[in-house]
């Protein structure tokens, strides 16, 4: 019996990883906006919309003079633009549910789950630095692909 | 000087010195029109100093673009790679009067809290176009 129900939790926990990667890989189709790519992916990788909410996005850009300890400050025209693109194309189905501590992308639920095998050391290593330095290990953050065949993990 | 006043001084001459060309300029152009603006003689040195030290806070301007940048600098805090800034080493550097005064804006608001003033961007600009390969 216990057996069964371990490979029922296994095969639902594949379905579910799988359900988000197929997800992820869908969604990651929707081009960039220009405008953001230029003035977001200056200083970090233009995060995909889809990595959060809605609400966490509307709270960003409401506050881009306080962005996580720098000035990201535009031109109001320039940041309602980018702003309402970025809610058209944020999270849906279960990642919307909730909004992570501070809109940091790298304390959601999801992606603490996702990275629950790398060490705090190797988040800490020169070449990666921090969390939210996707592109580091994920070649295809730019582009919004974080496919698992797609990772590399610096040294 | 008031820094809207500045940034349609800017504005003004980019269109001028390139008619229709949208807000293309030049970084001598940009230079001048801070020079102009400043009403004083900007100092490449002052400007390499600026740019090395810290100004009260954690970050200098070479915390991201390098002591020298002349090459690929690192943003302080993601790590993101930066494109070199002194326009000799970068042709997209200094050549769009609107986006070179976001980025003072932001920057300076972050290295000194509070935005610099014309001097101190002549200053700066100065000592950047002193950069050969």
């Amino acid at each position: 019996m216990k057996r069964i129900v371990l490979g029922a939790l296994a095969a639902a926990l594949a379905a579910s990883a799988f359900a988000d990667g197929h997800e992820g890989k869908h969604r990651a189709r929707a081009p960039l906006l220009p405008q953001y790519a230029q003035e977001c992916g200056s200083c970090h990788v233009p995060y995909a919309p889809r990595l959060l909410p809605a609400a966490s996005w509307r709270d960003l850009v409401a506050r881009l003079e306080r962005h996580f300890g720098t000035d990201a400050s535009l031109d109001a025209a320039t940041a309602k633009a980018i702003g309402a693109w970025l809610e058209a194309n944020a999270a849906s189905g279960k990642r919307a549910a909730s909004a992570p501590p501070e809109n940091r992308i790298t304390r959601s639920a999801w992606f603490l789950h996702e990275h629950d095998e790398i060490a705090p050391a190797t988040w800490r290593r020169p070449a990666i630095k921090s969390a939210s330095n996707c592109a580091a290990c994920h070649a295809g953050a730019e582009q919004g692909v974080f496919d698992e065949h797609d990772i590399r993990i610096p040294r | 000087m008031n820094a809207r006043i500045l940034a349609a001084t800017l504005l003004v001459l980019a269109l001028g010195a390139s008619a229709g060309m949208a807000t293309a300029a030049t970084p001598a152009e940009l230079l001048s029109a801070y020079a102009r603006a400043s009403g004083a003689t900007p100092s490449a040195e002052r400007g390499r100093q600026l740019f090395g030290a810290t100004h009260g806070r954690e970050w200098s301007c070479s915390s991201c673009h390098g002591d020298r940048p002349t090459g690929t600098g690192r943003h302080a805090a993601t790590g993101k790679s930066i494109s070199p800034l002194a326009p000799a080493f970068n042709a997209q550097r200094f050549t769009e009067a609107a986006k070179v005064e976001k980025w003072f804006r932001r920057n300076c608001n972050d290295v000194m809290g509070r935005e610099c003033s014309a001097a101190e961007k002549a200053d700066v600009l100065a000592w950047l176009v002193t950069l050969k390969p």
